[in-house]
């Protein structure tokens, strides 16, 4: 079936690299040294990543992370909670706009 | 695969890298393939069924070459299982070299082998274990049912005899990835063990070596099986660095099989590579400079910070 995400689009990433190859290269540096280890570990750091595919829902990003973190020294049990965060504040995030409805409702209603 | 992946020898730009080094140090001995364990990423293919086991005549020209050598590193199956086990350490102590046991720890809880802890400590063998993590539902699903649980208080019963704390008794441990993956940073992951060990269950140990899988064995038949194969085999041509070539552990041991033939490691002996010269341990009288045999596993020994038994070496 035709569809938009293909896995083997993840290794064209590069090609974004042209037109624009000094924007490519800033970025690249700029994303590799974000992932160095530093206050946080490297671990962590792909954790937080992982948590951060799934809230934005980038199937590259959790393919690549899901890997980074295994890679890294996460077990499951730890990316399984690093996703419930995603989720908990996409969760949070919806019901909290809950409070806009209400003011709103509240403006409107006798 | 799109692009082919070379010939592993064809990587080697350092000449000297392709030959053991001058004084080799270790002389690595598979004691026999039989195992009370068959853990999924074994290489040897190990197990309770296997019924290769080295003789005590075999043994003995071991310890006729034991002064080529700085260490004695004794490997399986279970090595324990091998009913020679205690008096080659016994012989191999006595000649004052350095002696490292490989130990699943499962084993000394039964009772035939009971009392190897004390046995070991007395003598000051350095223990390597592998723990494949510090949950046991990852070492469980590695290792089988129950394992970490008898890993767990075999480590307490070990520090308790003083491995791990003081220095004169070496208790290393062996993280090796729980699938198709390579190793994380072996210092941060030993940071992450000490911690989580010392809170959990208050163990200590002195190193942690992280390990890379090697393709072979049970560990080949599972990325077979699972269509990993040539992916793994990719990440870890991919992943190839040039630095660890110098460190290579077969520039600095030799590995004897069950059986008494010599190979460059032990992942040679499960291809049955067989060493440059003279074949068999009874022949061995003198120990030349050899050309090492490479094959595409070797890739396992250079990917990323690279591997050897003693961990990460670039
Ligand atoms: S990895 Fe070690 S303990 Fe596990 S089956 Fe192989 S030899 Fe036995
Ligand atoms: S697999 Fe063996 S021969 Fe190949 S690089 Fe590793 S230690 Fe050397």
């Amino acid at each position: 079936m035709e569809t938009y995400y293909k896995p083997e689009d993840l290794g064209k990433f590069a090609t974004m690299g042209e037109f624009a190859p000094d924007l490519w290269e800033k970025f690249m540096s700029y994303y590799s040294a974000v992932f160095e280890s530093g206050a946080l570990t490297k671990r962590e750091k792909a954790l937080i990543a992982l948590a951060v595919a799934h809230a934005v829902q980038c199937p590259y990003c959790i393919d690549a992370y899901t890997q980074s973190c295994l890679e890294n020294g996460a077990n499951e049990e730890q990316m399984t909670e690093a996703v419930h965060v995603a989720c908990a504040l996409r969760g949070g995030a919806a019901l909290v706009h809950g409070v806009q409805m209400k003011n709103v409702a509240k403006g409107l209603s006798f | 695969m799109s692009e082919i992946i070379k010939n592993f020898e064809s990587m080697i730009d350092n000449p000297d890298y392709k030959f053991t080094h001058g004084k080799l140090r270790i002389i690595q001995v598979n004691v026999g393939k039989l195992c009370n364990l068959s853990c999924k990423h074994c290489h040897v293919d190990a197990g309770p069924n296997r019924t290769e086991i080295m003789t005590r005549e075999t043994m003995q020209h071991i310890l006729r070459v034991l002064p080529n050598f700085e260490t004695l590193d004794i490997t399986g199956g279970a090595p324990e299982m091998n009913k020679n086990f205690c008096w080659l350490v016994d012989e191999a102590v006595k000649t004052g070299i350095h002696v490292i046991v490989r130990s699943n720890l499962v084993i000394l809880h039964e009772k035939e082998y009971i009392n190897i802890p004390e046995f070991l400590a007395d003598r000051h063998v350095e223990i390597v274990a592998s723990l494949p993590y510090y949950s046991e539902n990852d070492c469980d699903k590695q290792r089988g049912s129950g394992t970490f649980k008898k890993i767990i208080s075999m480590l307490k019963k070990l520090n308790s005899l003083g491995y791990g704390i003081d220095e004169k008794l070496i208790l290393n441990l062996v993280y090796n990835p729980g699938g198709a993956f390579l190793p994380p940073n072996q210092d941060e992951l030993e940071q992450q063990y000490k911690t989580r060990l010392m809170s959990d269950y208050g163990i200590s140990f002195t190193h942690l070596f992280a390990l890379t899988n090697n393709p072979l064995g049970r560990f080949e038949n599972f990325l077979k099986r699972t269509n990993n194969y040539d992916k793994y085999m990719r990440k870890l041509y991919d992943s190839f660095n040039p630095a660890a070539l110098e460190n290579m552990m077969c520039r600095f041991q030799l590995s004897v099989g069950w059986d008494g033939q010599l190979y460059d490691c032990d992942f040679n002996q499960v291809l049955n590579l067989t060493i440059n010269g003279v074949q068999n341990i009874s022949e061995l009288y003198e120990i030349h400079k050899r050309k090492i045999k490479f094959a595409n596993h070797c890739y396992a020994c250079t990917a990323g910070s690279g591997s050897s038994c003693g961990g990460a070496t670039a």
